[in-house]
């Protein structure tokens, strides 16, 4: 594996190449079930045109009205992303023409958007902490997501589907500061938890809710930005990086080749795996952006800021922190921060009485294991917190030991039934009756005396082989710590 | 039977309510009215059946006493109004043969408080005309003429169809909407009041845009008393507008008073302009003493920045205009041109055939004043033009109550004389400023020039004073007399 700490290079024929990247993330405000300025429904995969409202048609005479609750979860991320929250914000109309564009505008944010600078922290190999770096966000505005052109309905002419016109996106702007396919793989990891912490997106890229407009360009190490091209619409975390390793290739071949780059808008094949040019800066609309007129600036209050900022949950930084702090490993704890839904889950066995680190140790060696081999989420493991709190607290106290414990776990997930009441019914308790483990480690003494003979020569690995033998004569109940006591009292 | 078309809608109310005829007669007798009189083309789609059933509810309501304040009385409607189940062109062919399934709240206001519709009245395609010559229902004709000539006049615009149709007893009163005198100035051409109340008095919702930040509705009526009538009904905070006043709607008719003392009048002296018929000058000077006998002060006041309006308009109306009308593309409803190979044939192809010149010309001038390179120059500069001319009035008002001024710079004109369309624009010299600063204002006839023509005299008030503007109103009709009607010669 490549050292993190070693920058990302294109080799060249004259030498190395540093690509600089900056990502536009289109997230859909999945917290809402309505639309930025109409009351139609946004659920995925309906019926086409069932989710649309004569202000999303533009029919004409209709009037947008912002949807106080978008506003709201875009205040709410903008927070979690340590942004400036601009108290007073205006909507622009974009203005071109386009068949899944029914008011041949799209309402946005230009001069004025509701979210200012912010940052992310990122780590770009996330069990080397010193790998941590800082993204910069430029900007996050509010706009209206465009329909849907189907162009396999009719063989001369397309069909267009409104449900998602009129949807409301945060545009998340960062600056140009990722230099590898892996840091932006890594900021649009962080940037997707942070957006699923605070509720205002659910991040799902399949069903477009987070999708990345990505600006790549290259430079050699020290000199001044080169001119960027922007790949549209790219829908996974795994597109994101092909496509900046693709198209920083292509532009260093073009300039070694003795070309330019042209600044222009290029869209990816996730098929080919390569990026092909949509259209150039000369071609590009004149958008006239302008004041929306029908609606009026956005002035935000103390109260409503105050109510946005107490509203915000633990973020996955904060709760990396405290896990840490309570004992747990900074690798367990950004696997345990990863997800939300991980996060939740894990906080509420804390909650349920189980010790930090070896409950962290618990999730991430059984649990996940567990899961992973039946197929299921956190979110419908069949072991609820408080059932796994059981668990551990039996091994805490010595009551079953560790590998126990992993048979009384099957028979959770099979059966649904708590660990104590198995460990009772099955007899599965941990002994540390002396009486009985000398007994056996009588037996297995006298059965194995050569190897007593080895032992007491010099041979002390075989400490191990009796110590297996007593414990599985035991049937895995014995304490082990007894059973080591009680043995070497007896081997001298 | 008296005639009833003639009457003001405060006596056809308390005529109906105190049992002397019933709503069905009224209606009947507009929808008569109506018919016999569609060479002058003020409504483009008539609806009596409408008024009728109306009427009917009215007069079975009238038994029990649950009467809303408009029962019993037939309107007619801009068809910038989208009035649901019922052709809503905008004047433009681009829409010809729409019929919204929504009704807009102005007119739905007016039905809840019991009123019927008589029909959608002619405009200026998408309101943007002085002179109804721009629809493509052909133009509105006004009822009035030049004494001893035929000539046919427009009744001014945009609010042609409503403004003859108030005239010609055709409906006793009706909506308008005005963005940059476009109630105002027809009200003046054809000897009628109409009043363009505060900028988000009335909802846009369901209103053809035209420009958005000045569009406003309001009503068009023989008398002030019933423009008060009509514009309670009408106004009111909207939801569904965000930029409507969430504001209580004042009883402006029982604050009716014509009684000024104590009130100064502001005359601005910016509005004294060259090529302004001698007539139009005296009647404001008439105008002036009108209002001092009725007990207020004149003050001269001074606007500054007046003779910027009308360019600053032509500026911000257009750039809206272009981007509202964008949604006119053939997609979803409306006029479409097939026969083209690509999507952006069949937009240039639908639009070319649905908008008329006027409308193209404005599209293609809000387009360049938005466009990179020129939008500071334009686009932000007249912006910025208009908030001095909003903190110009904001001056004036501490100085004075209200504004006086005339409301057009001519008397009607003759259909197709007027070809320039920069001269045409000057028709909107005095109304304009008002409509950039959102503030309410009004026209009432003052009397006849020389041809027996009616003029107009035009009273701006202070934001959110539709009162003050209305009582003023009310002291010049109580003093101007004026009782002249058009000969009928249709």
């Amino acid at each position: 594996m490549a050292d993190a700490g070693a920058p990302f290079r294109i080799e060249g024929d004259t030498g190395e190449w540093e690509v600089v990247v900056g990502l536009e993330v289109h997230a859909q405000i999945t917290a809402t079930a309505s639309k930025l300025f109409s009351g139609a429904a946004t659920a995925f995969g309906a019926e086409p045109n069932t989710q649309v409202s004569l202000v999303d048609a533009a029919m004409p005479g209709m009037l947008p009205v912002p949807n106080k609750e978008c506003i709201r979860q875009a205040v709410r991320t903008g927070m979690a992303l340590d942004a400036k929250i601009n108290r007073w914000s205006r909507f622009d109309r974009k203005n071109y023409f386009y068949a899944d564009l029914p008011q041949g505008y799209q309402i946005s944010q230009l001069y004025h958007p509701l979210v200012g600078e912010g940052e992310v922290e990122v780590l770009v190999d996330d069990k080397d902490d010193s790998s941590a770096k800082t993204i910069g966000i430029e900007r996050i505005h509010v706009e209206q997501d465009a329909g849907k052109l189907m162009h396999d309905q009719h063989p001369t002419m397309s069909y267009v589907d409104l449900n998602r016109s009129g949807v409301a996106l945060m545009e998340i702007v960062s600056r140009p500061d990722m230099r590898s396919p892996a840091e932006a793989g890594a900021y649009l990891r962080k940037l997707r938890a942070v957006l699923r912490y605070v509720g205002s997106c659910d991040g799902n890229m399949e069903e477009g809710s987070m999708r990345a407009d990505v600006n790549v360009s290259v430079r050699k190490p020290g000199d001044e930005f080169g001119t960027r091209t922007e790949t549209k619409n790219v829908n996974s975390v795994r597109f994101v990086m092909q496509v900046i390793e693709h198209e920083a290739r292509r532009q260093v071949e073009l300039i070694e080749a003795g070309g330019t780059i042209v600044q222009e808008t290029r869209l990816f094949d996730p098929d080919k795996g390569v990026t092909r040019s949509l259209r150039s800066k000369e071609d590009a609309h004149d958008y006239r952006y302008f004041p929306d007129p029908d609606l009026l600036p956005l002035e935000l209050d103390d109260a409503f800021l105050e109510e946005c900022r107490g509203s915000l949950p633990e973020l996955p930084d904060a709760k990396r922190k405290r896990y840490e702090a309570q004992g747990i490993t900074p690798y367990n704890a950004g696997v345990l921060t990863a997800e939300v839904e991980t996060a939740r889950w894990f906080d509420a066995l804390l909650d349920a009485g189980a010790e930090a680190k070896q409950a962290a140790n618990w999730v991430v060696a059984e649990l996940f294991g567990a899961l992973n081999r039946r197929g299921e989420s956190i979110e419908n493991n069949p072991v609820t917190p408080a059932a796994a709190a059981e668990l551990l607290r039996l091994v805490a106290d010595g009551t079953i030991s560790g590998t126990i414990a992993k048979q009384v776990f099957e028979i959770m997930l099979e059966s649904g039934e708590g660990a104590a009441a198995i460990v009772e019914e099955r007899g599965l308790k941990q002994t540390s009756d002396t009486g009985a483990i000398d007994a056996e480690i009588d037996r297995i003494l006298a059965a194995n005396a050569d190897k007593v003979e080895q032992y007491k020569a010099g041979k002390q690995a075989l400490f191990g082989f009796f110590v297996g033998q007593t414990m599985k004569a035991m049937q895995g109940k014995a304490n082990p710590q007894v059973v080591n006591e009680r043995l070497r009292a007896k081997l001298g | 039977m008296s005639e009833l078309t003639t009457k003001t809608i405060a006596d056809l109310r308390d005529g109906f309510r105190g049992g002397d005829f019933s709503a069905r007669e009224i209606a009947e007798q507009f929808n008569a009215a109506v018919a016999a009189a569609r060479v002058l083309n003020a409504y483009t789609v008539e609806t009596p059946d409408d008024a009728l059933a109306a009427a009917n509810a009215a007069d079975k309501a009238r038994g029990n006493g649950d009467l809303g304040p408009l029962a019993g009385i037939p309107l007619g409607i801009k068809d910038l109004f989208a009035t649901e189940g019922v052709d809503t062109t905008a004047g433009s062919n681009i829409l010809k043969g729409f019929r919204p399934p929504y009704e807009s709240t102005v007119s739905g206001n007016l039905r809840r408080a019991g009123a019927g519709m008589l029909g959608k009245l002619n405009l200026d395609e998408f309101a943007m005309g002085s002179s109804n010559e721009t629809s493509a229902h052909g133009p509105v004709i006004s009822p009035w003429r030049r004494s001893g000539s035929n000539v046919g006049l427009t009744p001014g615009g945009s609010s042609g169809g409503s403004a003859a149709a108030v005239a010609a007893d055709l409906a006793p009163g009706v909506t308008g909407t005005d963005t940059g005198g476009s109630i105002r100035q027809p009200a003046a051409f054809v000897g009628i009041s109409g009043i363009k109340p505060t900028y988000g008095r009335c909802s846009r919702w369901g209103v053809v845009s035209f420009a958005s930040s000045l569009d406003q509705a309001g009503p068009m009526a023989k008398t002030v008393r019933d423009c008060a009538i009509l514009l309670e009904a009408m106004a009111g905070f909207d939801p569904k507008d965000s930029t409507s006043l969430d504001l209580p709607v004042p009883q402006w008719e029982a604050g009716l008073s014509s009684d000024l003392n104590g009130k100064r009048v502001g005359i601005p002296r910016e509005y004294r302009i060259d090529g302004v018929p001698e007539e139009i000058n005296a009647l404001w000077d008439r105008g002036i003493e009108w209002l001092r006998d009725g007990g207020a002060e004149p003050v001269e006041i001074s606007l500054p920045h007046t003779r910027y309006a009308l360019p600053t308009y032509y500026i911000i109306a257009p750039a809206e205009a272009s981007s509202n009308l964008a949604r006119y593309d053939g997609v979803r409803y409306g006029l479409r041109e097939e026969g083209v190979k690509t999507l952006d044939d069949m937009y240039g192809a639908t639009r070319a055939a649905g908008f008329g010149a006027e409308v193209k010309r404005r599209i293609m001038i809000g387009t360049y004043v938005l466009s990179a390179g020129f939008y500071d120059a334009y686009f932000n500069k007249a912006q910025r033009v208009r908030a001095l001319i909003k903190q110009d009035f904001r001056q004036a008002f501490e100085q004075c109550d209200v504004i006086l001024t005339p409301t057009a710079p001519s008397a009607a004109f003759g259909i197709g004389e007027t070809t320039d369309p920069l001269a045409m624009y000057l028709n909107d010299v005095f109304a304009v400023p008002a409509s950039l600063a959102g503030l309410p204002a009004m026209s009432v006839p003052g009397g006849l020039d020389g041809q027996g023509l009616p003029l107009g005299l035009h009273i701006i008030g202070n934001e959110l004073d539709e009162q003050g503007v209305l009582n003023a109103g009310l002291a010049i009709e109580e003093r101007a007399g004026f009782t002249a009607r058009p000969e009928k010669w249709w």
